[in-house]
């Protein structure tokens, strides 16, 4: 039975792991490379990095912080953040990346979904949304790090990603997002019950039952950051609550 | 020396890392005296089974990996790589492979998701070195659309359950395959390449 993945984020700027609330206010956490190489060995599932860095030249530094970290960990590793085009996507798993994920840039243009997973596979094509409820209710997906309102219903663009080839789902919950309330479960089920595709739930984790209500909906795997930065919820612990709570868990052997 | 055959195949550092934590030497290479030089070689592989075919034939490496397999080198297919050992899979409407091994490679059943991707345990099928001190449930990582689904039940080494049987090993004389990422497995993959490699030298 595949087990439900637990997934460290780590947010990072300039080299740095940082740390905001609803996607403001960024604090600088920790060296992203000794904190990979923590998850690793607390039995994190997967890691993902975040880009947030605005120039060129901070994008370098940005894909030898990628290599570096590819060298000290042995689970897969997603890394995301400004990616535009499939030249980005190249470089990101050439500096040791698994699986790349897009944003902005895929609502802006969606036949780079369909592009890249032509060309590297479905499996490494990851399609992140930032979502948030409207005043009509819905929710809809916002670009350009959470400030401008796209109109487009977040699970219809959900299903569209599949259909261009997505290999996988993060739906980040904007209002969850640093709250540390629990995940944005209606949402997250509702797009995870219209796709055949892994989806991650992200934003919101606040305490270890939070992680039990979202693998109770059928969710896939679990992001989080500060919870885990911070070592509030250390992740050997939450594994074996989970474990004990009938969640199909990778355990340390 | 590892050969890692370098056909444009995803991401191979992973794969040299891992190999680096077990100190073994390793090479990305398409050149055929390299790769027969080697005293093993590494099918890697992430993508389409047609475009990798496809990119092996351009660089005669169809024809080097199957003069290298009936010498007897060992050699190992990765997720993707192992695929390409059967003789043929209806991704992309049809595709013949390398044939080293028999059978042949399908779409995963729809009725669970598509890819299997993530954390499954893998059932001995036969006693092995291969699976030597993995401890109890050994977790490994897969991310695939297609399996192996014919194939001689001799040569199946273990599996996964994800919407039926998912050959994740097999082996037959010097050839073996995983349809899981080792590299990407934590210590459980680094034991499962030391265990090969110790089984090979």
């Amino acid at each position: 039975m595949l087990a439900k993945r637990i997934i460290p984020c780590l947010d990072v700027d300039k080299g740095r792991v940082v740390k905001g609330k609803k996607f403001q206010d960024i604090k600088d956490v920790a060296n992203p490379v000794e904190l990979a190489a923590r998850y690793n060995r607390e039995g994190a599932d997967e890691l993902v990095f975040y880009d947030i860095t605005a120039s060129n030249e901070e994008r370098n530094i940005f894909l030898d912080v990628v290599e570096q970290v590819a060298r000290e960990i042995a689970i897969p590793f997603m890394v995301g953040g400004g990616i535009r085009t499939t030249q980005d996507i190249h470089s990101v798993l050439h500096a040791g990346a698994d699986k790349v994920s897009v944003n902005s840039a895929a609502v802006q243009r969606p036949e780079l979904i369909k592009e890249s997973s032509d060309k590297f596979g479905s499996q490494c094509i990851v399609l992140s949304i930032d979502a948030k409820r409207t005043a009509d209710g819905a929710f809809h997906v916002f670009i350009n790090g959470g400030r401008k309102d796209t109109g487009i219903d977040a699970v219809e663009w959900a299903k569209r990603g599949e259909v261009l080839g997505a290999g996988e789902l993060v739906v980040n919950a904007m209002d969850a997002d640093g709250e540390k309330n629990g995940f944005q479960i209606e949402l997250t089920k509702k797009i995870a019950d219209a796709v055949n595709i892994p989806v991650i739930a992200s934003g919101g984790a606040g305490k270890i039952e939070h992680f039990s209500e979202v693998f109770a909906e059928g969710i896939d795997a679990a992001l989080a950051a500060s919870v885990f930065h911070y070592e509030e919820i250390p992740i050997p612990e939450l594994k074996e609550y989970l474990s004990s709570q009938g969640i199909p868990m990778r355990r340390k052997a | 020396m590892i050969a890692i055959i370098d056909y444009g195949a995803g991401n191979i550092k992973s794969l040299q890392f891992a190999l680096d934590k077990l100190g073994k030497n390793s090479k990305l290479t398409m050149d055929p005296e390299e790769i027969h030089q080697a005293d093993s070689i590494i099918l890697p592989g992430v993508g389409a089974f047609k475009d990798a075919m496809e990119a092996l034939q351009r660089y005669k490496l169809d024809t080097i990996l199957k003069k290298e397999a009936a010498s007897g080198k060992p050699i190992l297919g990765i997720c993707l790589g192992m695929q390409l050992f059967y003789e043929f899979s209806e991704e992309n409407g049809g595709c013949t492979g390398l044939g080293l091994l028999s059978g042949s490679v399908k779409r995963i059943s729809d009725r669970v998701k598509v890819p299997h991707m993530g954390w499954n345990i893998l059932q001995s099928n036969q006693p092995q070195r291969l699976l030597h001190q993995l401890g109890e449930n050994p977790y490994v990582y897969f991310v695939h659309s297609y399996a192996i689904d014919e194939l001689e039940e001799k040569t199946l080494v273990a599996s996964a359950d994800y919407g039926g049987r998912v050959p994740a090993i097999v082996q037959d004389k010097n050839i073996t395959g995983m349809q899981f990422h080792p590299e990407k497995s934590g210590d459980i993959g680094i034991a499962l390449l030391k265990n090969y490699e110790e089984m090979i030298s």
